[in-house]
C-alpha cells in the first residue's frame, strides 16, 4: 500500500496525462515534495515559496481540506488519498 | 460586435483564447475576460445603452458574448426602489433597495450570471450544462436550459429548503443531491467538469458566468441617474457578486458614464458562515475555511474561492464587512417585508441586518446614500419564518363570529406585528 495522489486536469500537461500517482506515506509536505520531484515544473504550480502553497491550490486528505487539519504538517498514512484541487467559486 | 479580447489570468497575467477553461494552467489563478476598453470609448455611451430594451442585455457591450444573446431576454433590470419607510425606521437619509427578488424567471441574482453562461455554452458548442449550487443557481440553470433546449445536470447539498429543490425539479433537469455541504458539492463538480464534457457554469464557464453579475452594478448606477451610491452592501457566498459590482462601478467610471465618487462596498455574511468578514476584521487577505452553520443556506459557502477578491474590493473601496446571527437575519426579513413590501430570503435578511449594524456602529454615515443588495426571494425559503408567524384562528363565515374575533383580538387585529415583536434598531 501507498498514498494515492490525484492530479487535476490543469496539471496533467506536466504529468503526460497521468491522473494519479503513488507516493510513500509521511506528511502532506513530504507527499507533495515527492510529486514535485517526479514532475518538472510542478513545484512552481503548487508552491508560492517553499512551505507556502499557492493561493488557489487546495489540498484534501481523504475528504478533508488540510486547512482544517494540520496544513502541510498533516500526517498521511498508507492507503490515504490526497487530492490537489484548484479553488473554484460557486453559488 | 464584441469587445472581448480573450481570457487572462488574474494572478500571473497569462493570456488564453475564449474556451471552457477557468483556471490558469501556470498558477491555478482564476481567468478573467479581457475587453478592449479603448475601442469602447465614444461607442458605449449612456445613449447607446438606454436605447436597448430594459433587460440585462442592454449592457451587452460589457459582457463576454460574441453573437446575439441566447437566454435571459427578460432577465435583469429589476427595481431599484427608494425605501422611504425603511429610511424612517433606520434614521437614514437616502436608502435604496436593489431588488433581485423580482428577477425573472426564478427570482434571484443568479439570472444574471446564468443568462451569460447559457449564451456562452451555446456559443462554445456544449449540449449539456450543469452547476454546483446552494439552490438559486440550480433553479436558474434549470429554467434557462429548459428554454434553450440544453440538457441540465444540477448538483446541490442534500439538505436544502424544499422551495429551492422543487424550484429546480419543476423545470425537469437531472438533479443530484450530494451528501455534504456546498463545499463538498463544489469539489465534486470540479472533478466532474474534468471528466465529463459538460459546461459546468460556475466551474469551467466561470470566467464568462461571473461577468454577468456586473449587470447588477450597471443597473444600480443607471437607475440612480448614472451615479454611484456612496455605500453598497452586498452578500458574500463564493465571492462572485461583490467584486463584480465593484468592477461594474469601475468600468462605468473609466468609460466616463459616471463620475468617480469613491463608492464604498461592504460584505455581509451570516455569523454562522463568515470566513470573508472574519478576514476583513482581522486585516488578512487569506481566507480560513469554515464549516457553515446557519439558516442562510444560499450563502453558506465555507470555502469561498473568490473570498480573496472580496476582501480586496472591500479594502480598496474603503468599505468593511459585517455579519448577522440567524435571529437578526429573520428580524431583518420581517422588517423589510413590513416596511417595503419585499419578501426576501435569508441572504437578503443577512444583507439588511448587516447594513443596520454598519449604520449603528457608525461605519455607514446616516446622511449618505446607501444601496442594499437584495439578491433572493423569500417564497423559496418559507421554512425560516414558519415558526415566527402564528397561524391565525379560523372562524365560521358569520358576522357575529367575526365581531367576536375582533373584540377578542383588541387592537392587535389592526396592527402589523402579530407574532414576536420586531427588534427595531437603535
Ligand atoms: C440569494 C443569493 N445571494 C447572494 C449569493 C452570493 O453569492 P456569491 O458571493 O457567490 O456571488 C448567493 C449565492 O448563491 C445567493 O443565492
Ligand atoms: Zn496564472
Amino acid at each position: 500500500m501507498a498514498v494515492k495522489v490525484r492530479i487535476p486536469t490543469p496539471l496533467r500537461q506536466l504529468t503526460n496525462g497521468v491522473d494519479m500517482i503513488e507516493t510513500p506515506a509521511g506528511d502532506i509536505a513530504q507527499v507533495l515534495q515527492h510529486v514535485c520531484q517526479k514532475f518538472d515544473g510542478m513545484d512552481k504550480r503548487l508552491f508560492k515559496q517553499p512551505g507556502e502553497l499557492n493561493r488557489f491550490v487546495n489540498i484534501y486528505l481523504n475528504d478533508e481540506d488540510i486547512r482544517f487539519l494540520e496544513n502541510l504538517a498533516t500526517v498521511v498514512k498508507d492507503g490515504d488519498d490526497v487530492s490537489i484541487v484548484p479553488a473554484i467559486a460557486g453559488g | 460586435m464584441s469587445y472581448v479580447v480573450g481570457l487572462r489570468c488574474r494572478e500571473c497575467g497569462k493570456q488564453y483564447p475564449q474556451k471552457g477553461v477557468h483556471v490558469c494552467e501556470v498558477c491555478f489563478g482564476p481567468l478573467e475576460v479581457e475587453y478592449d476598453y479603448a475601442a469602447m470609448k465614444g461607442k458605449v455611451t449612456k445613449a447607446s445603452i438606454e436605447a436597448r430594451p430594459r433587460n440585462l442585455w442592454r449592457y451587452r457591450d460589457l459582457l463576454p458574448i460574441d453573437g446575439e444573446p441566447k437566454s435571459g431576454h427578460h432577465s435583469g433590470f429589476t427595481p431599484l426602489k427608494r425605501a422611504h419607510n425603511l429610511e424612517r425606521v433606520l434614521g437614514v437619509k437616502e436608502l435604496y433597495i436593489k431588488d433581485d427578488s423580482a428577477n425573472y424567471p426564478t427570482w434571484s441574482y443568479k439570472e444574471r450570471v446564468v443568462s451569460v453562461a447559457i449564451t456562452k455554452a451555446i456559443e462554445l458548442g456544449y449540449d449539456t450544462v450543469g452547476c454546483a449550487s446552494t439552490g438559486n443557481l440550480a433553479n436558474s440553470v434549470a429554467a434557462h436550459s429548459a428554454v434553450a433546449g440544453l440538457k441540465a445536470f444540477v448538483m446541490i447539498p442534500h439538505d436544502l429548503e424544499q422551495g429551492k429543490v422543487l424550484g429546480s425539479l419543476i423545470f425537469g433537469p437531472q438533479m443530484v443531491r450530494i451528501q455534504g455541504n456546498y463545499d463538498d458539492v463544489n469539489r465534486l463538480c470540479s472533478e466532474i467538469a474534468d471528466k465529463y464534457k459538460w459546461a459546468i457554469v460556475n466551474v469551467n464557464l466561470r470566467p464568462f458566468y461571473t461577468e454577468g453579475a456586473k449587470t447588477f452594478g450597471f443597473e444600480v448606477a443607471e437607475q440612480l441617474g448614472w451615479k454611484l451610491p456612496q455605500h453598497t452592501v452586498c452578500p458574500t457566498a463564493g465571492g462572485t457578486i461583490l467584486p463584480k459590482i465593484y468592477k461594474a462601478y469601475k468600468e462605468l467610471i473609466s468609460l466616463g458614464l459616471v463620475a468617480e465618487s469613491q463608492a464604498k462596498i461592504y460584505s455581509a455574511q451570516a455569523a454562522g458562515c463568515n470566513p470573508v468578514v472574519e478576514a476583513i476584521r482581522a486585516g488578512r487577505d487569506l481566507i480560513k475555511p469554515q464549516k457553515p452553520k446557519t439558516i442562510a443556506k444560499s450563502i453558506a459557502i465555507g470555502n469561498p474561492a473568490d473570498g480573496f477578491y472580496v476582501v480586496h474590493a472591500v479594502k480598496e473601496s474603503g468599505g468593511w464587512g459585517e455579519d448577522a446571527t440567524d435571529a437578526e437575519i429573520v428580524d431583518a426579513i420581517k422588517l423589510l417585508a413590513r416596511t417595503e413590501g419585499i419578501w426576501t430570503e435569508p441572504a437578503g435578511g443577512t444583507t439588511l441586518a448587516a447594513t443596520i449594524k454598519l449604520i449603528n456602529s457608525g461605519r455607514i454615515p446616516r446622511d449618505e446614500s446607501i444601496c442594499v443588495c437584495i439578491t433572493g426571494n423569500g417564497l423559496k425559503t418559507v421554512e425560516v419564518v414558519q415558526d415566527e408567524l402564528a397561524m391565525p384562528p379560523s372562524i365560521p363565515a358569520k358576522l357575529d363570529a367575526f365581531d367576536a374575533f375582533i373584540s377578542n383580538q383588541g387592537h392587535a387585529a389592526a396592527g402589523r406585528n402579530s407574532g414576536k415583536p420586531l427588534a427595531v434598531p437603535a
